[in-house]
């Protein structure tokens, strides 16, 4: 007898397939490298065109039709209308997620989490929608229509704290669902209870998944676009008056790109240089909430 | 022994107390975050129906007894404006033989017609819209302000329109509220979406297979598996930097169709660059990538491992395994993954905006190098104009958007259900 045959044989349909699917998860590689390196590019472009870098992280001025490049407007209102944001979903997504996962019944629960999904895929245009449309009239209303402006930083900040909610709730009501029962009957039979068992038991034990939540949440609101373009206002404004209007850094590169921009101008150039400083702040938020993840994660068997 | 003081005994009565504030506290939460989505739900369907008061030089019944204006035939609109041309200032017959040598009146079309007549000799003027709220509550407001507008205009009508209406889908874009549409902007969407999936699917689920089956645990692929999930998370206006640079402007030979130009009749559709359909597509494509490809590895990490197995001990080799039992088997669950993403992509705007969706169309997109709208865009450009009319436009195309992307949540959802049911 010979065993020649049944040796491991190479098939060339195998291999080719072998190929074709190894480029094709190559391409998310590509991908990245591709925005990397476009965002570099221009931004370098830009700043070999005579903008000195320390200018552009300290002046308070975006004038670009007189030289002045100061990110820091832009860069102030896309913090001040996430920390609104932040602070309308953080308690509530949190509230609600401590409520789903310990005190909701089944029932409630089968039906609020599937509503907060589908709530989840609204598209932001119609927060930002919502938010011109509704949140600043109502603004307007309680503190006065010559404190709030038609576009005001306030109202596209709670809008987008709005659509951050159901995010933060879902990712922490799994946080806070994936603790052990054993926990919390370990808490109960010390005669702890149901508030703080949730609290001082459940809810450590789940903080690293919930700080994800968070911080997942707050790069969401960083990168926002559509509702800030909508409600915020056009024009950078260097203001902490939330009931003021600024542009945000989403919302500038909206704007000039919006109008046919020509290429290798100034213009051009500097919605790159923003996109650059943005994707380096949320992959620095991503990443930070995956090493938390991983790092803090509490394993209990 | 423990024995229980007074103080224990207070201490308990205010830790339940805390307990029951805090409960109240963490279920308002919740019905808050309900009720605030609600909200949302419930005004976009205010902004949708109300009263407008219309503003008219001639009255359309008095004008075309018996049937709507619209449907009358050719020759009867050509009638119709030789008859009221002269009549008043605003439209002289110099106008009509104008437009009459612009274009031959009896090769427009009806609709054209009817534009020409509607804009120049009945010349309705949308004086101010109400919501569905206000039409109910505030009639008071409604009857004064068109008391107030009597005598300024010939007719004035106070009538309850739907902005949602059959008009809307006919209809392109247009400076007039009453005519305008979203015809192109759902033909757009239709045709990016498409595209999405057809560029997006077979590479997703390929580089999923890839990653859950063929690699192997080494420095290249984890990074790989590392760049996905971290894609997943960057903001969308960021693809559409990408996209802008990369098929936009860099491939614009290939983008803008010129490279094919000898197929395509020239015409008002097609454009000298590469702001496309196509270009669009791929943006999207890239930026829904790694989502459809977290869900295709999910959904094929869940096929037992015992029907893996069974294929090898069979003699089946890694692709047959795969293509028959791997795929078949977690099928349903790809499809779901992929119809979230493509969720995804319809409600985009923001790498749109980017990537250079028009503003002003008026043509169905013919081919993939059209120049294009889509949905949000267009309920992004009718917001941000001051007219509040336009603000009704655009609540009424976001009820269109709604529907269409609850009704593709839906058939995911009971795709999952069917799957989970076989399975059980």
């Amino acid at each position: 007898m010979e065993y020649k045959n049944l040796k491991k044989r190479v098939r060339v349909n195998e291999l080719f397939i072998n190929i074709i699917l190894f480029v094709s998860s190559i391409t998310s590689i590509l991908i990245t490298l591709g925005i990397v390196f476009e965002l570099g590019k221009e931004s370098i472009l830009f700043f070999k065109s005579g903008v000195s870098i320390l200018k552009f992280f300290t002046s308070t001025e975006w004038q670009p039709a007189i030289g002045n490049f100061g990110i820091l407007p832009l860069l102030n209102s896309t913090l001040i209308t996430s920390l609104i944001a932040m602070l309308i979903s953080v308690p509530f997504g949190l509230f609600a997620a401590i409520y789903l996962s310990e005190y909701a019944s089944d029932k409630v629960r089968s039906i609020v989490k599937p509503v907060l999904e589908i709530l989840a895929g609204i598209p932001t245009i119609v927060y930002g929608f919502f938010a011109l449309t509704f949140i600043t009239p109502v603004l307007q209303k309680v503190f006065g229509e010559d404190i709030v402006e038609i576009y005001n930083m306030a109202s596209a900040g709670i809008a987008m704290g709005i659509l951050i909610i159901p995010l933060i709730t879902t990712m922490s009501e799994d946080a806070l669902k994936s603790v052990p029962k054993s926990l919390r009957e370990g808490a109960y039979g010390l005669g702890a209870t149901k508030f703080e068992t949730s609290t001082k038991i459940v809810f450590p034990a789940a903080i690293s998944g919930i700080a994800a939540a968070v911080i997942i949440g707050l790069s969401r609101a960083v990168g926002e676009t559509m509702i800030v373009a909508l409600a915020a206002g056009s024009g950078p404004n260097f203001t902490f008056n939330p009931f003021r209007a600024a542009e945000t850094m989403t919302g500038y590169m909206v704007r000039i790109s919006g109008g046919d921009v020509g290429y290798d101008t100034f213009d051009y150039n500097s919605i790159f240089v923003i996109g650059l400083l943005l994707f380096i702040v949320t992959l620095g938020l991503n990443i930070l909430s995956r090493h938390i993840i991983k790092k803090f994660r509490e394993v209990y068997d | 022994m423990i024995t229980l003081n007074k103080d224990h005994i207070n201490n308990i009565k205010t830790r339940n107390f805390k307990g029951k504030i805090w409960y109240i506290v963490f279920i308002s939460s919740a019905v808050i975050s309900i009720v605030f989505l609600s909200i949302l739900i419930l005004s976009i369907i205010n902004n949708t129906f109300g009263i407008i008061i219309l503003g008219l030089k001639y009255n359309p019944e008095t004008v075309s007894p018996g049937k709507p204006l619209i449907k009358n035939s050719r020759d009867e609109l050509i009638k119709l404006l030789n008859d009221y041309s002269g009549i008043d200032d605003d439209f002289t017959p110099a106008m009509l033989k104008t437009l009459n040598n612009e274009k031959d009146l009896s090769l427009r079309t009806e609709k054209d017609l009817y534009m020409i007549f509607f804009n120049n000799v009945l010349q309705p003027e949308i004086i101010r819209t109400f919501s569905l709220l206000e039409s109910v509550f505030n009639k008071n407001i409604i009857i004064e302000e068109y008391n107030l507008n009597k005598d300024s205009y010939p007719i004035l009508r106070m009538e309850f329109k739907s902005w949602l209406n059959p008009g809307l889908f006919i209809n392109t874009q247009s400076s007039h509220p009453l005519l305008s549409g979203i015809r192109t902007a759902f033909f757009g969407t239709l045709w990016m979406v498409f595209l999405t999936v057809l560029l997006a699917m077979p590479l997703g689920i390929s580089a999923a297979i890839y990653l859950e089956l063929y690699a192997k645990d080494n420095m290249l692929n984890r990074l790989i598996q590392v760049n996905i999930y971290n894609l997943a998370g960057v903001p969308s206006i960021i693809f559409g930097l990408l996209g802008l640079a990369v098929f936009v402007r860099m491939l614009e030979p290939v983008t803008s169709g010129q490279f094919l130009r000898f197929l395509f009749k020239s015409g008002e559709q097609t454009t000298l660059n590469g702001r496309t359909i196509i270009s669009a597509g791929l943006t999207l494509a890239i930026m829904v990538l790694p989502i459809i490809i977290i869900n295709t590895q999910e959904a094929i990490r869940a096929v037992p491992s015992t029907l893996i197995d069974s294929s090898y001990g069979l003699g089946a080799t890694k692709w047959q395994t795969i293509w028959h039992h791997i795929l078949p088997y977690s099928f349903d669950r790809i499809l779901t993954g992929t119809i979230l993403a493509v969720s995804r992509a319809i409600g985009e705007t923001a790498p749109l905006v980017v990537v250079g969706a028009s503003t002003f169309i008026v043509f169905d997109p013919v081919s993939i190098f059209s120049k294009f709208t889509v949905l949000p865009i267009q309920i992004y450009q009718w917001t941000a104009r001051p007219q509040a009319e336009f603000r009704n436009l655009a609540a009424s195309a976001i009820v269109v958007l709604l529907i269409l992307l609850l009704t593709l949540n839906l058939t995911a959802i009971i795709l999952r259900e069917r799957t989970v049911k076989k399975r059980v």
